[in-house]
Parts: structure tokens; C-alpha cells; sequence
């Protein structure tokens, strides 16, 4: 696996969104989720300004991925209030948000560039444009010579490197990542969250990250919102003062981030009760 | 090694019905004249001497196979994806689908002689009519084998329906079609000798019938050889052609 460079900060000319400022990105009021009789998502709370990254985390079943998808549009909520972008409407907020399923569900039949630039295409343009635009971030995200390489070729870490430039091609401003590593050994992930970190110190978006890893959700949020069992309402919420800035090993071993990581840690044990 | 198996298999059987025809072990056992048990190699004999005969009659049945399979492709595509994009066509005519193969191909074959004559359309709809059914149901098995969240992650991409067939059901059945196309030439063959048994005046199932009747049986068998192989060179071809066009699929190369 090569290493990630570390990537210059440049804007990508199909996807340059709003710079941080006033407002919120994503907000989701007092939302209620049912399937049928089970309850799912009781009175929950999450907001994120534009370019943060908010971690989710919460005990497995806990209606981690349904969140993702109603914040999408992909589902409608039984009740409550979700705004992306401003937009209401699940149709309109479906066209701000790009999801990043856990498994990075390559298309076998596609090389690697083509995979990246799946959005693009979708929008119309022809391949030999749509590949030109993908290119320079195979160049920027340790994925050079590897734009033809069919996904079976490529190791876990690399197959999730495409499926996330792929979420990022879509030009969305808000990225909805479920558990994007959680298929991928220790060692990898580790790797994969400082690439993460990179990828977005250089394209800064506002993601909304579920994850049960709660080093992860510490080490690459800025803030994190600890969910209840089900069903699912925020139980604690904590901010990183300056996530990503660090490497991850340094990060992870600092005094303030094992007090964060027992806080979490607690509140996840309180919510499962 | 293991490609050598089926042959030493075929080789050795062939051997034993060759001793066996020779010492008329057959004969004596269905009580029946010698002659009517021919050994593989009085087989290769007619093989050779009848091979004019054989060759145009066999022409005449590739043609037939060959086309009825083309039908068949034909109409297996064109059913399985407008009941894949609608769940009520799916509902109204998969029973029918499911429902035509149950009709005994033995008993329309002669009304479809009466109906369209002795010339190749008959035997194309015969054909079509046994061909097109693993077709369909295996493409639509494929075109609905498509992950959930792959549809999730093309909507959240902005692909329209088309982009989503296009770009992801279409290839995903592909493998799944081979499979059912690979089951169909292989009966299309038994079609092609149904048709022409049921009223035609050329063809390896008409030479057949005509080898039967004059108790010409190395000649019949020789019929019988022409069209297993016609049977299992289009299984190879397609095969072939699904390792170049599908390979993504579980017999990908």
C-alpha cells in the first residue's frame, strides 16, 4: 500500500462549496423514526455547521445507518424536522448529499478512475472529461498509476480511497460516510483515518460520520454525538478542540484525548441502559 | 489432468460398446439381429461415407438452431427487462411465463407445422418457445440481484433509472444471462429435432426419421453424434464469449 501524501490544499474546481461561516449545513430537529411498531430514532437532535465534521457513534443496531439515510432523503422520517443545505424537501436534500456505503461496493466491471467518476457521468459527461476531472485527485490522494487497475486488484485500503474520491466527485457539500473503514483490519484503518484526515484538510466538506470505533469518531470529528440503544436519542455530545491536526499516534496517546475517549466510552455504557 | 477425465471416460465407454456390438453381446441380450447394434466404429463409417448427405442435412439444422436461439435471445431479453422495471407487469405475466413451459412442446409442434408449413418458421418458434424461458428468468434473477445500497449509493450519485441500468443492473445480469442462454442452446438443439420430426422434408431430424424407418441405425447415430456436437460447440462458444464480455461474473477469466 503506498503512503498518502500529504496532499496541498487546492480547490476542486467542479465541487469549490461555501467557505465556513454562519449557518448550518445539516440540521435534524426532534426526529422520530418507526418501522412499524419498533422505534427506531426517538426526539433526536444533531446539527452541523458547514465544512464540520460531526461523528456518530452508538451501539450496533442502534439506527446509526437509518440517521444517515433519512438525513439523505433516501428514507422519509416518521416525524421531526430535517434541513441539509437549506433544503427541505427529500428530493432536494438527496441532490446535497453523497453517501458512502461501509462496503466501498466498487462496480467489478469498472477501472478505478471510472468507478471515482461514476457521479460525473451521471451528470452527463463523457468518459475521456469525466476521467480528466478525476485524475488530479489520484495524483493528490496516493492513488497515482492505479486510475486503470480494475477494483479486484486493489487492497482493501485502496478500494475505499476510490469509493471515497467517488463520494467526493459527486461535488455534494455534505458527505454521509457509514462506518467507511469498519471492513478494513487495524493497521489499515489506522492508515486510512490519517488519509481521511488529509483528504479533508484538503477538500473540506461537512461529513457526518457513523462509526463504532470510538477512537476514530474522536481522532477525525470535531465534535461527537454519543447515540442512546434504541431507540436511538443523542446522550452526550463531545467537541475535539483541533482534531486532525496531529498524527494519529501522537493524537491518540495525549492525556486530553484518553479523558475524551472514557467520557465516550461512559456515555455509550449509560445509553445502552 | 483433470481435463483428460471425460475423455479417458468417453474413450473407455466407447471401447466397451465397441467389443460389446463386435461379440453381438447386445443383440443377444435385447434378442434383436446384429446388425441393428452398431459398434462406434460402423458409426464413423457412415460418419464418412454418408458425409455429403450428412452435411446438408445438417446445415439445414445449425441454420435452425442457430436462429431459434437468436429468437429466443431475443425475446428472453425483451421479457425480463420491462418485468424487471415494472413490478405489475412482473405480476400479470411472470405466471404466464412460468406457465408457457408446462404447455408439452410434443403436442403444439404439429399444429404449428399446420399452421406455418413445413419451411424453418415452425422449428424457429419451436426453438424460441423452449429457449427463451431460462433466458428470462435467469436475466430478471440477475437484473433483481443488485444490492440495496448500490442503489442507495447511484441515487445519492445522481443516476436516473436509466443511468441505474445502464451503469449497474444491466452489467450485473450479464453473467446471470450467459448462464441461462448456456442452458438453452444446449435444449435448443432437441428443439430443432422436434420441429423437424413433426413434419419437415429436410434436416438431421428428418434424416433420422427417414434412417429409423429403413433400419439404417449407424447412419442414425451418426445423425445423433452431428448434433451433440453442434449441442456442445455452441455451449463452448458461448462460453467463450462470456469469459471475454462478462468476466466479472463467477466463470470470469
Amino acid at each position: 500500500m503506498p503512503e498518502a501524501p500529504v496532499a496541498e490544499p487546492q480547490p476542486l474546481s467542479a465541487s469549490d462549496h461555501a467557505a465556513p461561516g454562519g449557518g448550518t449545513a445539516v440540521a435534524v430537529r426532534a426526529l422520530r423514526h418507526t418501522y412499524g411498531e419498533l422505534s427506531v430514532i426517538e426526539s433526536l437532535d444533531l446539527a452541523a455547521a458547514p465544512h464540520e465534521v460531526v461523528g456518530i457513534i452508538g451501539p450496533s443496531g442502534c439506527g446509526k445507518t437509518t440517521l444517515l439515510e433519512l438525513i439523505a432523503g433516501l428514507q422519509r422520517a416518521t416525524a421531526g424536522e430535517i434541513v441539509v443545505a437549506g433544503e427541505h424537501a427529500p428530493r432536494s436534500r438527496l441532490a446535497s448529499c453523497a453517501y458512502m456505503p461501509q462496503r466501498d461496493l466498487l462496480l467489478p466491471w469498472l477501472p478505478a478512475i471510472d468507478n471515482a467518476a461514476l457521479a460525473l457521468r451521471n451528470r452527463g459527461r463523457r468518459r475521456a472529461a469525466a476521467r480528466r476531472a478525476a485524475a488530479p485527485l489520484f495524483e493528490r490522494f496516493g492513488l497515482a498509476g492505479f486510475e486503470l487497475a480494475r477494483p479486484g486488484e486493489l487492497s482493501g485500503g485502496m478500494r475505499q480511497r476510490v469509493a471515497f474520491l467517488r463520494t467526493l466527485l459527486a461535488g455534494k457539500p455534505v458527505l454521509l460516510l457509514d462506518e467507511p473503514f469498519g471492513g478494513l483490519d487495524a493497521i489499515t484503518r489506522a492508515e486510512m483515518q490519517e488519509w481521511l484526515a488529509g483528504a479533508l484538510d484538503a477538500e473540506p466538506r461537512t461529513v457526518v460520520l457513523v462509526t463504532h470505533d470510538v477512537e476514530e469518531a474522536l481522532y477525525l470529528c470535531d465534535r461527537v454525538a454519543v447515540l442512546s440503544a434504541r431507540p436511538a436519542r443523542v446522550v452526550a455530545e463531545l467537541t475535539s478542540p483541533d482534531p486532525r491536526a496531529t498524527p494519529r499516534t501522537e493524537a491518540v496517546t495525549a492525556a486530553e484525548f484518553s479523558a475524551r475517549r472514557e467520557r465516550a466510552m461512559r456515555a455509550l455504557i449509560e445509553g445502552m441502559r | 489432468m483433470s481435463k483428460l477425465a471425460p475423455l479417458a471416460i468417453v474413450v473407455a465407454l466407447l471401447g466397451a460398446w465397441e467389443l460389446a456390438a463386435r461379440w453381438d453381446l447386445i443383440a443377444d441380450a435385447l434378442s434383436i439381429e446384429p446388425f441393428l447394434i452398431p459398434a462406434p466404429s460402423d458409426i464413423a463409417t457412415a460418419l464418412w461415407e454418408d458425409r455429403e448427405l450428412l452435411a446438408d442435412d445438417a446445415w439445414v439444422t445449425l441454420q435452425e438452431v442457430v436462429l431459434g436461439f437468436g429468437v429466443a435471445v431475443i425475446a428472453g431479453v425483451l421479457f425480463a427487462v420491462p418485468l424487471h422495471l415494472s413490478t405489475a407487469l412482473r405480476q400479470a405475466f411472470y405466471p404466464i411465463l412460468v406457465a408457457s413451459q408446462t404447455i408439452p412442446i410434443i403436442v403444439v409442434a404439429p399444429i404449428l407445422v399446420v399452421w406455418f408449413g413445413f419451411g424453418i418458421g415452425p422449428k424457429l418458434a419451436i426453438i424460441a418457445l423452449i429457449c427463451f424461458f431460462p433466458i428470462t428468468v435467469n436475466t430478471l434473477d440477475g437484473l433483481r440481484s443488485v444490492e440495496p445500497d448500490l442503489v442507495k449509493m447511484m441515487r445519492t450519485l445522481d443516476a436516473s433509472r436509466w443511468q441505474l441500468f445502464r451503469r449497474v443492473e444491466a452489467p450485473t445480469a450479464l453473467p446471470y444471462f450467459f448462464s441461462g442462454a448456456k442452458i438453452a442452446v444446449a435444449v435448443a438443439v432437441i428443439g430443432a429435432v422436434f420441429g423437424e420430426w413433426s413434419g419437415s422434408d429436410s434436416g438431421l431430424g428428418h434424416l433420422m426419421l427417414q434412417a429409423s424407418a429403413q433400419l439404417l441405425t449407424a447412419r442414425l447415430f451418426a445423425a445423433v453424434v452431428i448434433l451433440s456436437a453442434f449441442a456442445i460447440g455452441l455451449f463452448w462458444l458461448l462460453g467463450a464469449l462470456e469469459r471475454r464480455v462478462a468476466w466479472w461474473g463467477p466463470r470470469g477469466g
